[in-house]
């Protein structure tokens, strides 16, 4: 277990797997519907679309309707899956996602597309930053961002099954395999990728893979350790895993392409405050400034969010500058 | 005031930019940048007061982009106006650049950050009722996509710009016809356009979004109708100018090749030659 996994050729986006998963489970299942807001092509989706066009709900570019239409759908137990950017679902339509779908508890599964600053130069009307944060304060959602293609189709098709509401988040990139042995996958439930132990690397979504990078060049560059953790579910949280990995005393540090505020890495710092333990803690995100312009690859490198950066970290919280 | 020869040949120089930059920056909403370029030229050059020397004057016009991703047609003719240097649009979308695939005010002549779509009509509504509010004249002109009309934002910043007879109002629809998954028939299908906002208390105008004498005289001729809301109907072609573009669905973000962007040098500048 641990060394990365190399790219492999069939390595995809984890959107076009959310995508494939979708069609291979429509294929039996006739009450999967996907509601879309001009965003097919951005969510992967024109194979679904022609595939099975009556499976698929199109209502403009509209996402506050998007959401209420979804709602209304699911609670005649359709299988509904509302796809669109996440800065937008998560933004302008969060009273929709909060009154029809979470308190109503309608099962709607609400997947945030192009999520973190996947959009780049397009700016911060493009990027969503705030998702985990609005959705972790709001009740009966469960918060999910998949890091890799096992984890993807894993989320969306137990999501698919589960009948309550979700928010999946998905980013664009083209993403490793994390670790082929590991094929355990539940909800609210963290994956150890990497044991390590000299320091604890608590990542989500697309941001496990730069953990995980950095956790190979502490190894080879420091001889540091470190154990890299998969939180795939930020809400609920695996507090049993994190008490347990806490326990070592070991330095914990969180990384997501989020902002600093609200997301994994305080809903870890909160747990661990409260239950007692004083590791030292860090928070890798977006700050809270007028985000950086450039690329999503220059917006994560100027904020440390890579494996150099977040490596570069880990040696300032161990004390060691070089 | 400039002619309609001048703001002819304009229109094509704009062209050139805007692809150039796209082509540089390998990224940027190209079909709807050339549909709705001519809208801006003339109001740039001939309708709006707003100039480099008058932008911070509380008593400028407005222009707001309520489709913000058409970004690189505002960047060109805003340079083009002496706004900023033309040469700054070379880093458009590179690392700490101001000039990014939305507008933002860091960018000096851009009113407000857009690129999310439906949020220009309602600020813009704000805006002209302001000048209400303080007995001002200036007018605020916005520009909305087709595609954008679904957002349930514009119905409601309809109904308020109505309420409060807001004829120094002006928003423009570029309508092209076309989104990013489809026709605005097939995705959602919004006509008719007129007298949906006609019910909701607009004067409403049909215009053809490439003939600069008829976008001239339509806004100066506005308040269309005293205490109305103006609503300008441009129907334009998407892409239009690169014959390969036109009514092209793929060219809404699509970046030209090499070849593609020397066949499109070549066509606009084989216009220009006519002048
Ligand atoms: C609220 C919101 N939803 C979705 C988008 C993504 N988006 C950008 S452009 C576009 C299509 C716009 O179509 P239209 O308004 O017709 O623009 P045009 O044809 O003039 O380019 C979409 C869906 C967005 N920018 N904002
Ligand atoms: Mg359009």
């Amino acid at each position: 277990m641990g060394a990365i996994e190399q790219q492999t050729g069939t390595d995809k986006a984890n959107l076009d797997v959310f995508s494939s998963t979708l069609q291979q489970l429509a294929k039996t299942d006739k009450q999967i519907v996907v509601v879309t807001s001009d965003s097919r092509g951005s969510g992967k989706l024109t194979p679904f679309a022609n595939k099975f066009p009556a499976q698929l709900v199109e209502v403009g570019i509209a996402e506050q309707n998007l959401i209420g239409v979804a709602a209304g759908l699911a609670s005649t137990g359709k299988k509904v899956f509302a796809v669109s950017p996440a800065c937008f679902l998560t933004a302008r339509a969060l009273e929709q996602i909060k009154n029809d779908v979470a308190y109503s508890d309608n099962p709607v599964k609400v997947i945030g597309i192009s999520a973190g600053v996947s959009y780049g130069a397009l700016g911060s009307t493009h990027h969503s930053l705030h998702d985990y944060a609005v959705l972790r304060a709001v009740n009966n959602i469960t918060v999910v961002a998949p890091a890799d293609n096992f984890e993807t189709e894993r989320a969306i098709t137990l999501a698919a099954g589960s009948p309550h509401p979700f928010y999946i988040r998905f980013g664009k990139k083209v993403m490793p395999l994390l670790d082929a042995n590991n094929t355990s996958f539940e909800f609210g439930k963290g994956r150890i990728i990497r044991e390590g132990g000299d320091v604890i690397l608590i990542a989500t979504g697309e941001a496990v893979y730069p953990a995980l990078q950095a956790a190979e060049k502490l190894l080879s560059d420091d001889d540091v350790h470190a154990t890299v953790i998969s939180m795939h579910t930020i809400k609920p949280l695996d507090y049993e895993l994190l008490a347990k990995v806490a326990a070592s005393g070991s330095p914990i540090i969180t990384i997501e392409e989020h902002s600093v505020y609200g997301g994994l890495g305080e809903a870890c710092a909160s747990f661990l405050l409260e239950s007692g333990y004083h590791n030292k803690f860090k928070i890798v995100g977006i700050p809270d400034e007028y985000t950086v312009t450039g690329s999503q690859v220059e917006i994560l490198n100027h904020y440390g969010i890579s494996g150099e950066g977040i490596a570069a970290t880990v040696m300032e919280l161990l004390g060691v500058s070089h | 005031m400039i002619s309609e020869k001048d703001l002819q040949q304009k229109s094509l120089e704009y062209r050139k930019r805007i692809l150039h930059y796209i082509y540089k920056a390998k990224a940027g909403h190209t079909g709807g940048s050339l549909s709705c370029v001519d809208i801006l030229a003339v109001l740039y050059n001939n309708i709006l007061n707003v100039s480099a020397d008058n932008f911070s004057d509380p008593d400028r016009d407005r222009y707001i982009q309520s489709k913000g991703h058409s970004v690189e047609a505002l960047f060109v003719v805003l340079a083009d106006r002496g706004f900023f240097p033309e040469t700054d649009l070379e880093t458009l979308c590179q690392y700490k650049s101001h000039y990014i695939g939305h507008p933002t005010r860091k960018v000096y002549g851009v009113e407000q950050n857009t690129g999310a779509l439906g949020h220009g009509l309602p600020i813009s509504v704000g805006t002209a009722l302001a000048a209400k509010l303080d007995g001002k004249s200036y007018r605020v002109f916005t520009l909305l996509g087709d595609g954008e009309l679904p957002e349930g934002s514009n119905w409601e910043a309809a109904l308020t710009a109505s309420h409060y007879k807001l004829d120094n109002l002006c928003a423009i629809i570029d309508h092209n016809k076309l989104q990013i998954s489809g026709t605005t028939a097939d995705v959602c299908n919004t006509d008719p356009i007129d007298e949906k906002f006609k019910s909701f208390g607009w004067e409403v105008r049909h215009v053809d979004g490439h003939d600069f004498n008829v976008l001239n005289d339509t806004f100066q001729s506005i308040p269309f109708a005293s205490g109305k809301p103006n609503l300008v109907i441009a129907h334009t072609i998407k892409g239009k100018g690169i014959s390969y573009m036109e009514n092209q669905l793929k060219w809404h973000h699509g970046v030209p090749t090499k070849e593609e962007y020397a066949t499109a040098e070549q066509e606009l500048d084989l216009a220009l030659a006519a002048f």
